[in-house]
């Protein structure tokens, strides 16, 4: 069976897209890297390709606002994007890829297109990287989220991860079609304040997806656990046996094909 | 900050040729214009420039003298290592004095040793911007390594001072051989304490401000460039209150084929990355003197991590289709120090119009000298260019000809038509007139040699110790680096249960930079430093600093075998004979810790004139410090080891012998007492047991393994116990020791080296024993009560103290510090 084509798409300043490479590269997708300008020529198409990942850095510095310079240059020369994301095609945005999917408007999926969320700097103040507890909504369709147990652990690294909605009735929206994917939780699962949650995000989102579950966005980062060297526990031995990153990557590759 | 805008129009004024003068100055007259335009020339060298102009019948040009300047400078030069020093003291660990000359300090010590120990493995040693030594036996890899300071812009702008420090070691691993991808950032700052209250020059910040502004320039940097900063550590000492000393360290991979790299006559001087423009000027010469009020602003250069990141994607692209033959970054002196080194064999010729530029209005010397960060220089064969322009181009990172290396033996600089600089190589590189100095050691005499009675219970003594800013949690800090990019970092800064227990080292699978998830070689990158000791024994400070290095590589499973050194020295002003008698002192420990444990020295870096006035108007040196850092592979991460007890009913070995060694240690500052032995090294028993616990290691029969340092066994008992969450019981009468010793409070805080404490599974106990018997003793075992305790030589319960009490006074000082 061919390998599905993985499009990596990256901007100056991206700086996780060899790790994910790597990682698509073990789960038996066909990744390509390729510079957003790439595609200012026409007969560059995104639906070429099978699936989309944008990956974490800080894409142009992430002057005047995470993500935002990326996200524009996608509205302006991806415009394919979102009928690769209506066509079923799986899309993952990580860290910065996640800022840079909600501030194109894609995620949270709203039908108008119009951006409902944002994200602003952690409560700490400070940038922040540490592994966190996450529990995978189990009434999410997500699939990446595929055959994983409902509590996992990932790495999350930003200084600008705290997810907030335009209104409080955005988050009732989020919960009513599903579209929260990923929350940040303490160790017994249940929903707890820094530093469970790492940022302050509202209702502790570290993940969302659209209502049909193709097209993810998280602060996490699960290229940064697909080794099971990766977890900070691997010399205790007292974690999971899988690696969650890499299974979610398999996940997406196996439902291309 | 008003003295030193003030200060500036003088000091840097435009000053034409006419007014130099150069050659009809008296040697007062010089002396004082070389003050004022801050060359930091001394006497034999203005008179050696005078000469050589008035021999070639003209007037230097301002940019000339700016070019001798900055590539004659103790920054670029390292005059005081490579000059001659007539020393009056002992020689290796004797202590009979002698006097000697020295003709090069650098290479009748740290040189000699890496020629001595004569490793195949070193691909490239103190001649590139990095060392560099192969990944492993067999690999297609090499690893770059250099670690480096930026002291002085720290002290004026710490944040910005932090963040071009990061910068500039970054460019140079991008510019050893034919350019290393960067795939780990160390840091290491020697500060104030942040609590420090007394009073301070104008001027100078606040010992808090400086770490907060240093920690947040590694971060926004080293996280922006996508290089986890996953090694390091911190001193403090009110010695640093007016000179902050702050390290920087880069490692790099690279194809072993592409360690070579050569400049041809005929290739194209091409500049690559930001623009120039004039901050920064003067950077080289200022480092070199000492700080003072009228520092100028513009000495200290501005940071852009993202044109950096842009530089070193387009740089990584250029390199793996060889489209340049040689390039280095440019640093300290700009393109004069980088276009200058290039042509060091053969000549250049280059036209400043053709720089980019960040202001229109730049004299042609401010573009030849300035600092303007993220640049790099490549050699260029014609027929390369317009490829690697589309690969520069395609990141959006700028270049620009610059002009043509040639062979005609001089470096000659245009801007349009006129021509600033026209200097013969030869004299560029060597016409450097070597400088005499004078060195005397003497040890201090000590007045207490008997270690007085305890003022305090072992239990409060450890409680401060854990608490002491020089050993508590750096967890505030870690966790702003971003220590996880590019997926590598497999053996983490922060160890054990809650992911937050100190580790001795990290260990890096570089995956990203080699794209070879198969392989599972990486490295271990760790550091040894006491200013502490080097107080009393500079010599004794440098064997202990490279003892401490190699055990905390060995605690998480690296070959020390192939373990290689870089050294960086931070010193006052070396013209004080007594301090330049102690970098003597320190650079033959050095000499003998190389050669005794088998380690070369692959690069380093010295830094001279850390030293201010104070509020009193004295001059204040910071404490004599010698930083060794260690690299060494680590032939498989996944048998890789961390620090933190593993669990109940393990048996708690120590490895090497305890004396009564308190000089310079924790424990007699928190007990307030003065003198004592200095711990001391002795590298052939030391390696004997290395060897053993690097064969236990591999074999697998160790759980965990964490070196004593600062604050000796109690401590490290104490740290490994909290992150694993079990207790341990130990017996102070098992612990192996040199010398009668009756005091509990001895075996349990002597700083001793060479000493590790290993976890070791009941059923691998015998096994172990059979590799380890001569060098480790079972003192006790872990228990699953989360208590730890100390029976004392009495048998009588010495210590008892619960693992949550120790943790807190281990977690809160950092945090508290700086709220």
């Amino acid at each position: 069976m061919k390998a599905p084509k993985v499009l990596i798409l990256r901007a100056a300043g991206t700086n996780c897209e060899l790790e994910t490479l790597n990682a698509f590269k073990a789960v038996g997708g066909n990744p390509e890297l390729v510079d957003i300008a790439a595609f200012k020529n026409p007969k560059m198409r995104v639906l070429n390709y099978d699936l989309c990942v944008i990956p974490g850095g800080f894409s142009y510095g992430d002057d005047v606002g995470a993500g935002r310079i990326f996200a524009n240059r996608i509205k302006l020369y991806l415009r394919d994007l979102k009928n690769f994301v209506r066509m079923g095609r799986p899309v993952i945005g990580i860290c910065n890829g996640f800022q840079v999917l909600v501030k194109a408007g894609l995620l949270p999926c709203v039908p108008s297109g119009e951006q409902t969320a944002g994200f602003t700097v952690n409560d700490s103040g400070r940038f922040e990287a540490r592994w966190v507890h996450l529990r995978i909504n189990s009434q999410s369709s997500c699939l990446f989220f595929k055959g994983l147990p409902e509590m996992i652990e990932l790495p999350v690294a930003h200084g600008e991860g705290k997810f907030v909605l335009k209104s409080p009735r955005h988050l009732e929206e989020l919960k009513r079609n599903k579209s929260i994917a990923l929350q940040y939780v303490a160790d017994d699962g249940k929903l707890a304040g820094y530093p469970y949650n790492p940022n302050g995000s509202i209702f502790n989102i570290a993940g969302l997806s659209n209502p049909e579950g193709n097209c993810l966005g998280l602060m996490p980062h699960p290229e940064r656990f697909t080794a099971i060297h990766h977890h900070p526990n691997w010399t205790r031995q007292t974690f999971m046996k899988a690696a969650v990153g890499l299974e979610m990557f398999r996940n997406a590759v196996e439902y291309c094909r | 900050m008003s003295t030193l805008a003030a200060a500036q129009p003088q000091a840097l004024s435009a000053l034409d040729d006419e007014e130099l003068a150069f050659n009809t100055r008296d040697a007062r007259s010089l002396r004082e214009l070389s003050a004022r335009r801050l060359w930091s020339f001394n006497d034999a060298e203005l008179a050696a420039i005078q000469a050589h102009f008035k021999a070639a019948k003209r007037e230097p040009t301002l940019a000339e003298i700016e070019t001798l300047a900055q590539t004659w400078s103790e920054h670029c030069k390292h005059k005081v290592f490579n000059g001659r020093i007539r020393y009056s003291g002992p020689a290796g660990c004797g202590s009979s004095k002698k006097t000697s000359m020295i003709k090069s300090l650098f290479e009748e010590t740290i040189v000699k040793a890496t020629k001595r120990v004569q490793k195949p493995w070193c691909l490239s040693v103190f001649k590139d911007n990095a060392g560099v030594v192969s990944m492993g036996p067999g690999s297609r890899w090499a690893l770059a390594f250099k670690v480096e300071t930026h002291n002085h812009p720290c002290a004026i702008e710490p944040y910005g001072g932090a963040e071009t420090g990061v910068g500039g070691v970054i460019r140079d691993v991008l510019g050893v051989g034919l350019g290393a991808k960067p795939v780990l950032g160390t840091d290491v700052f020697c500060l104030a304490p942040p609590s420090y209250a007394g009073a301070l020059p104008e001027g100078t910040l606040a010992p808090a401000r400086t770490l907060r502004g240093v920690v947040a320039g590694v971060r926004d940097y080293g996280n922006r460039m996508g290089i986890p900063t996953a090694g390091g550590g911190m001193w403090f000492d009110e010695g640093f209150r007016l000179n902050p000393l702050v390290f920087v360290g880069t490692v790099g991979v690279l194809p072993a084929s592409a360690v070579k790299k050569e400049v041809k006559p005929g290739d194209l001087i091409v500049a690559a990355g930001g623009r120039t423009g004039r901050d920064g000027l003067h950077g080289a010469t200022f480092s070199s003197a000492a700080l003072g009020e009228d520092a100028p602003a513009s000495a200290v250069q501005i940071g852009h991590a993202l044109n950096e990141k842009r530089l070193l994607d387009a740089l990584m692209a250029a390199r793996d289709q060889r489209l340049y033959r040689s390039l280095t970054d440019c640093g300290a002196g700009g393109f004069s120090s980088a276009i200058g080194e290039m042509a060091a064999s053969g000549g250049a010729l280059v036209r400043l119009e053709e720089a980019p530029l960040k202001a229109s209005d730049l004299q042609p010397w401010e573009i030849w000298l300035s600092e303007s960060q993220e640049r790099m220089i490549l050699a260029v064969p014609p027929k390369n260019l317009k490829a690697l322009q589309e690969v520069f181009a395609a990141t959006g990172c700028e270049t620009a000809v610059l002009g043509q290396f040639t062979r005609t033996g001089r470096l000659v600089v245009k801007h349009h038509e006129e021509t600033v600089v026209d200097l013969d190589v030869k004299f560029l590189h060597k016409g450097l007139p070597k400088v005499e100095r004078a060195a005397v050691w003497e040890a201090p005499k000590s007045a207490a040699a008997k270690t007085p009675s305890p003022k305090r219970k072992p239990a409060e003594t450890l409680r401060l110790a854990l608490s002491h800013l020089n050993v508590c949690s750096r967890e505030w800090i870690i966790r702003q680096y971003d220590h996880e990019v590019q997926a590598g970092t497999i053996i983490k800064p922060l160890q054990g249960v809650r992911h937050d227990g100190p580790g001795d080292a990290c260990v890096i699978w570089p995956q990203a930079a080699t794209l070879d998830w198969a392989s599972h070689a990486g490295f271990a990158v760790s550091h040894g430093l006491n200013p502490s000791y080097g107080k009393a024994d500079p010599y004794r400070m440098a064997l202990a600093c490279a003892d401490e290095a190699l055990r905390n590589l060995l605690c998480v499973g690296a070959d020390v075998s192939r373990a290689a050194f870089l050294d960086n020295f931070c010193w006052g002003s070396p013209d004080e004979p007594s301090r330049l008698g102690a970098l003597v002192r320190a650079a033959q420990g050095c000499h003998d810790a190389a050669v005794g444990f088998g380690v070369p020295f692959i690069s380093g870096k010295d830094s001279f004139h850390n030293q201010s006035r104070d509020v009193d108007g004295r001059q204040l040196a910071v404490p004599g410090t010698l930083l060794i850092s260690a690299l060494a592979p680590v032939l498989d991460v996944r048998k890789a080891l961390t620090m933190d007890v593993k669990g109940p009913g393990n048996g708690l070995y120590l490895v090497g012998s305890t004396s009564e060694e308190l000089g310079g240690s924790l424990y007699a500052e928190l007990e307030g007492f003065s003198g004592g032995a200095i711990p001391q090294v002795d590298p052939r028993t030391a390696l004997q047991s290395f060897r053993a616990v690097q064969a236990a290691i591999a074999k697998g029969l160790v759980l965990s393994a964490h070196d004593l340092s600062e604050g000796g066994l109690a401590v490290a008992v104490a740290e490994m116990c909290f992150s694993g969450e079990f207790g341990a019981t130990i017996d102070l009468d098992e612990v192996p020791h040199k010398g009668s010793i009756y005091s509990n409070e001895v075996l349990l805080f002597s700083e001793s080296q060479s000493r590790l404490l290993l976890e070791v599974g009941p059923e691998k106990e015998a096994a172990f024993l059979r590799l380890a018997k001569g060098c480790a003793r079972r003192i006790g075992a872990t228990v699953a009560n989360p208590v730890l305790k100390v029976i004392g030589l009495d048998g009588i319960v010495a210590l008892e103290e619960p693992l949550s009490a120790l943790k807190t006074a281990w977690q809160a000082p950092l945090p508290e510090a700086l709220r």
